[in-house]
């Protein structure tokens, strides 16, 4: 994913003069030959990132469209405030990029392992965050990104799914078990594992790479009396969304995604996923409780 | 009236006793306010008693609004503009006095700061206030964002309007100030011109002067008296372009 966000973002700062790109010299290597071309817009402020983005914020305030890219952690948990405040508070914009996500990192260790990022993203008002499941989902939604006015978070990560799914970020089924069966959301590269833990179970699988704006028209759409959230960042993350979105219904809402405790475990990202019961068999066996136990309180 | 003036040189090799004679020697007494924003710091302050350091900026903005900064009420959406950029937010009164004196905000405003239907805070917001460049109050945003502005307009060729930014001495230990010094100086940003009132009043002092914190990552810099309004022109006009400038405007200890 990264190698399409810096192709994509070579051509986008080529195409369009109020493009800029902000870095905190991760990934400088691979804008040389942008920063060439583009010495004015292509700015690598060394390992600074609360100058990163408050920098962004200067260059939209004089009216640019400014990426801004680092690894997760260093991005958004770093320099929250002037997230807060030198863009959000200035009335201004940025695409923030990261890489990293939850634990690819993994044997870094917890400086470089950022499952709260879409968390912190989520306290701030009217962001567009854009968690893609494939490398071949990322050049559009970046340019739909940078084309908008407002800010956008897209999460790269190095896991992914067999294949892309483009769109606008909506619901979209990929498995439909009839009306009222319960119903999977997956967002992002953890489709694949959540597609195969259920495949023998009735449960309608629907896919997007867009939590926020979450689609609650679809969710309300879509949903029976029973919801399973999966999600490749902290567990419960949009759960408030879902809730609210769901709050005239019965309904019960289980929520999966990566833990709170520090694991304290090196390894690999997919020994994470397995750590953290977000692999196939993990989900499977949530899910199985999840429903089981709903069938038990059903009395059947 | 004496200046002093460094330029860019050699780092000292020891951080030496904090100097206190960096600053010119001025008459202790503070001066009268700036005639046209006597009346309207008057009716802002309406009786309430002001920490020192308000009055202690007042020279400084009308020294920039009157003498230096191109900017006008009917230009503050100009591309062309000077900015100014207050960051620390919480020299507040004083700035709405010089705005109003300038006509960028009506006189009336001055008489509900902080009310519930107000544009004016205790801290500036730009959504709010015509003429106001960044919200501020957190210390420390202001060196950041000046620096993406400086660089916005040099992307965009527009090469002759500089961006100020005010802070103060104590503003200067949060860390995100020194990332923004050691870059626009590494870089040459020669559009910047950072203005530190300087009361002494940082916990832990600077060492060697606040000047030097700038001069060192290749900043010019000048000292002068925070209340004489020709020193501080004079400060502020004696950028050379090529790199970033700061002027220190030293005021008493606590003002």
């Amino acid at each position: 994913m990264r190698d399409r966000f810096v192709d994509t973002t070579t051509a986008l700062l080529a195409e369009d003069p109020r493009t800029a790109l902000v870095l905190a010299d991760i990934s400088a290597a691979a804008f040389a030959p942008a920063a060439y071309r583009h010495p004015d817009r292509v700015l690598n402020v060394g390992i600074r990132e609360q100058l990163m983005v408050g920098v962004a914020g200067g260059l939209a305030l004089t009216g640019l469209r400014p990426i801004v890219h680092s690894y997760a952690p260093f991005l958004v948990e770093r320099a929250y405030e002037q997230i807060k405040i030198d863009l959000d508070h200035q009335g201004v914009g940025a695409v923030l990029v990261s890489v990293g996500a939850s634990y690819d990192r993994a044997a870094s260790g917890r400086t470089h392992l950022s499952p709260a990022d879409v968390s912190l993203i989520d306290t701030l008002h009217g962001w567009t965050v854009h968690v893609p499941g494939h490398p071949g989902e990322v050049p559009a939604l970046l340019r739909d990104a940078v084309a908008a006015d407002g800010s956008a978070y897209l999460r790269l990560s190095t896991l992914h799914n067999a294949r892309p799914y483009g769109g606008d970020g909506a619901l979209r089924v990929l498995r439909d078990a009839g009306p009222g069966a319960p119903l999977l959301v997956a967002v992002g590269p953890v489709l694949d594992a959540a597609l195969a833990a259920v495949a023998d179970l009735g449960v309608t699988v629907a896919y997007t790479h867009r939590p926020r704006p979450f689609d609650t028209a679809g969710l309300r759409a879509l949903a029976g009396d029973a919801v399973i959230l999966v999600e490749p960042y902290l567990a419960g993350t949009s759960a408030r969304v879902v809730s609210a979105a769901l709050a005239d219904r019965p309904h019960r809402l289980l929520a999966l995604g990566v833990g709170r405790d520090e694991l304290r475990r090196y390894g690999s990202a997919e020994d994470h996923t397995r750590w953290h019961g977000l692999d196939a068999a993990g989900l499977r066996h949530s899910v199985g409780e999840f429903l089981d136990s709903a069938l038990l309180g059903a009395g059947r | 009236m004496t200046t002093t003036t460094a330029s860019a040189g050699p780092a000292p090799t020891a951080a030496p006793p904090r100097d206190r004679t960096a600053a010119p020697p001025r008459d202790p007494t503070v001066p009268p306010l700036p005639g046209p924003v006597a009346p309207l710091y008057e009716r802002i302050r309406a009786g309430r008693e002001f920490s020192a350091k308000v009055r202690s900026t007042v020279d400084v903005l009308w020294v920039l609004y009157d003498r230096v900064l191109r900017v006008t009420p009917e230009t503050v959406d100009d591309s062309r503009r000077d900015r100014f950029l207050l960051s620390k937010g919480h020299a507040v009164e004083g700035y709405y006095a010089v705005l109003a004196a300038k006509g960028f905000i009506p006189a009336e405003w001055l008489d509900d700061q902080g009310g519930p239907e107000s544009r004016l805070g205790d801290h500036p917001d730009r959504m709010l206030v015509p003429g106001v460049e960044i919200g501020s109050g957190s210390l420390g945003h202001g060196l950041g964002l000046g620096v993406g502005t400086a660089l916005g307009l040099r992307a965009q060729g527009l090469l002759t309007p500089r961006v100020h930014m005010l802070l103060g001495d104590a503003e200067l230990d949060e860390g995100s100030n020194h990332e923004a010094i050691a870059y626009a100086g590494a870089t040459g940003l020669g559009s910047l011109t950072a203005i530190v009132v300087d009361n002494r009043s940082a916990t832990y002092g600077w060492p060697g002067g606040v000047a030097a914190r700038f001069t060192v990552n290749g900043w010019t810099a000048t000292t002068v008296d925070g209340h004489d309004h020709d020193a501080l022109h004079t400060a502020l006009t004696g950028h050379d372009n090529h790199r970033p400038h700061v002027v220190v405007a030293a005021v008493d200890q606590g003002e």
